[in-house]
């Protein structure tokens, strides 16, 4: 963290994204960007803009629309010494090349008796909001955790989405990272050149000690406006940024957790089989003697996201259902239905909060 | 059956007597090398799916005595006869059938992932069609690194032909006129089912892929000089800088489709048609040919014949003596 608090150059999210492919792509020559709207001037939200013009047709371009046997390209590209940055502008469209990542990335250096590597980053953004609907939304980082040989990376910062990137293009191992575009004009510091954030450790946002809420992605940010919500009602929370699903390092969330005795996930994928689960999981099985309430999941209805906002609006959990949560499990009042008094036309809820858009 | 173009095509052959004896010599290490896993595989240390090349020698020879070291090679399920013929470890391989530390993959593979780098052999996986767009990706990869003078050979058998990815990777091969030499094995089934049910039977995989705008013909897969014949024609083009191509060949399968034994009994395929493509056999015919030239008689087949037993014995007795992975290889090389 002190290359981010000598820093004062303040960057979007997006901007960071680019910042780190640019970086990538200077040092390494290997290194080559490709995908759908790739090298079109509006650059894939902003995150590939103006790499096109720099690094010309052979290192940023457009491909078919055959995410299978594009990816399938890209690993082959990596056998011969390539290091890929794959872009897919939803990840719905990634799930055509599932056989690709699943079956032969992942497991390519572990079945060939480590031979050949495959050092590959998929960049896959996820939305919300202004009716994004069934298959254009959904954050299906639980799945690919649940494949060995995949690396799952979420970040929720400019600062994280620069390092964490980084170091999933030098990476060796095929990287599923994951994009949430509402965090795309959020700002922070992010130092200019090189510099990595470990593909392992969570980081702690806001230390606390009377509960802890684990976040990843987007959820990070409603983690954070529901500890202040509780702070102002003198509850101390510690929240977790997740930034790597897998491999992870769990030491931090139970050292955590031991601290606090409580436990809130808050995850942006859907309940059942999703990664709440897993974090409550861990916690359980560890430091299950430290918990004085029960674990908390907080995640996405087992439903496909609706279109209409008027459905949507009490879709995702809203920070009001974190403090809730938070409050029933210190004893205190709470709302059982946080999302009594939301306005089902309001529009609001439909677009990122710009109330809050940085910095951390 | 379905449809074999009216004449297929039967190139000119000019080929040098020492060709000709390495294409015999090729197939008949592929055949006692199948022949001996055939042999080995009821006592039941070879624990992995086996998929047999018995039959299909030619194709595999045929292409691979007409590449160059530089070139690459990826295949699927089927895969000895490409890995061999490539020129593979004979040690690695069967140790990583027996599941052994020395295998090609150190064990963690089996029959269905061989690989061996040293002779750009990339790799090979049961996913039908799966490798096609590694193949083309390697291609891709080399390009972008200023190779030259290589070309890269995705071998794969009709099966694949009805995958999208199979038309994905010709479609992005063909956009980017990439050296690229797609060999597809028509061995007329997919598992246990016939061409009929999954194929119309008014076009041949080749006519097929000629709507991609690449060149694509199919040939006769029993005769090696006809296989290599086609096939040093087309990767002269390929090499080049033409574009992408296929060959289809035309064979059969005469094992079981996973394993040693014989299958006719199941009646999924007539007895009158295996005898028929029994009497085709690749080295039969091959034989006959060299016979004929004077280039190969009883005596120096025998020789031949011994010197390669001799090369698969010291390849069992290698993977046999080999230790098994120790447990600490478990968790080793999930990440790179």
């Amino acid at each position: 963290m002190s290359a981010q608090s000598q820093t004062s150059r303040q960057l979007t999210f997006s901007e960071a994204i680019r910042d780190a492919i640019d970086v990538a792509m200077e040092r390494d020559p290997k290194v080559y960007l490709m995908g759908l709207g790739v090298p079109d001037p509006i650059g894939v939200f902003g995150t590939t803009r103006g790499l096109h013009k720099k690094y010309g047709d052979n290192r940023v371009f457009d491909m078919p629309i055959a995410e299978n046997a594009m990816t399938g390209v890209a690993l082959g590209s990596c056998l011969v010494g390539m290091r890929p940055i794959m872009t897919h502008m939803r990840l719905e469209f990634a799930m055509t090349s599932i056989d690709q990542v699943c079956n032969q990335a992942a497991k390519w250096h572990y079945m060939f008796g480590g031979r050949s590597q495959v050092p590959m980053t998929l960049r896959m953004i996820v939305g919300r909001g202004w009716g994004q609907g069934p298959q254009h939304s959904q954050s299906l980082h639980a799945w690919f955790a649940h494949i060995p040989g995949l690396k799952v990376v979420m970040p929720s910062t400019p600062y994280d989405a620069k390092g964490l990137l980084i170091a999933s293009i030098e990476d060796n191992s095929p990287v599923v990272f994951i994009e949430h575009r509402w965090l795309y004009n959020i700002h922070g510091p992010v130092p200019e050149g090189h510099y990595t954030v470990p593909l392992s450790q969570p980081r702690v946002v806001r230390e606390g000690r009377d509960i802890t809420i684990v976040a990843l992605s987007y959820a990070t940010l409603d983690a954070i406006k529901a500890a202040r919500t509780l702070e102002a009602d003198g509850i101390d929370s510690e929240v977790i940024d997740l930034r790597t699903l897998c491999p992870r390092d769990n030491t931090m969330i139970l050292e955590s957790v031991r601290k606090t005795g409580r436990l809130i996930v808050v995850d942006q994928g859907s309940m059942t089989g999703g990664f709440a689960g897993d974090i409550v999981s861990v916690v359980v099985e560890n430091v299950f003697d430290a918990l004085k309430t029960p674990p908390v999941r907080i995640a996405l209805p087992d439903a496909p996201t609706p279109t209409t906002r008027s459905l949507s609006n009490y879709f995702y959990p809203q920070p009001a259902s974190i403090v809730a949560a938070a409050r029933r499990a210190l004893g205190r009042p709470y709302d059982a239905d946080p999302f009594v008094g939301i306005d089902p036309s309001d529009k609001t809820l439909d677009v990122p909060d710009k109330s809050f858009t940085g910095p951390f | 059956m379905n449809k074999i173009s009216t004449q297929l095509r039967t190139a000119e052959h000019s080929l040098d007597a020492d060709t000709r004896r390495a294409l015999f010599r090729s197939m008949l290490k592929v055949r006692l090398i199948e022949e001996r896993i055939q042999a080995l595989y009821p006592e039941g240390d070879m624990r992995c799916p086996t998929h047999l090349s018995l039959g299909q020698e030619a194709a595999a020879s045929g292409v691979c005595l007409a590449l160059q070291p530089q070139d690459y090679v990826i295949s699927a399920h089927r895969s000895h006869a490409h890995y061999i013929a490539r020129g593979g470890s004979i040690r690695s391989m069967f140790a990583e059938l027996y599941g052994k530390s020395d295998g090609c993959a150190s064990g963690k593979g089996g029959s269905m992932h061989l690989i061996d780098l040293s002779v750009n052999f990339l790799g090979c996986v049961p996913i039908v069609g799966s490798t096609m767009p590694i193949g083309v990706g390697a291609a891709f990869g080399a390009m972008m690194q200023n190779q030259k003078g290589f070309i890269s050979v995705v071998f794969f058998g009709d099966g694949a032909a009805e995958t999208g990815v199979f038309h994905e990777s010709i479609n992005f091969a063909a956009a980017r006129r990439l050296p690229v030499l797609f060999i597809c094995e028509n061995n007329l089934y997919s598992v246990n089912t016939p061409l009929e049910p999954r194929q119309p039977m008014n076009r041949t995989i080749a006519d097929l892929t000629r709507g991609h705008g690449i060149e694509a013909s199919q040939h006769d897969g029993q005769e090696v000089e006809t296989v290599y014949s086609a096939a040093r024609d087309v990767i002269e083009r390929v090499r080049s800088g033409s574009g992408p191509a296929l060959l289809e060949f035309m064979t059969y399968r005469w094992a079981e489709h996973c394993g040693p034994l014989p299958d006719v009994h199941l009646g999924y395929r007539s007895q009158e048609e295996f005898d028929s493509w029994l009497a085709r056999c690749p080295i039969l015919l091959h034989r006959r040919v060299l016979q004929a030239a004077k280039l190969l008689d009883e005596a120096s087949e025998t020789r031949m014949r011994a010197e390669l037993d001799r090369e698969v014995d010291d390849a069992v007795d290698f993977a046999r003596n080999s230790p098994f992975p120790d447990r600490s290889q478990l968790l080793q090389g999930v990440y790179a």
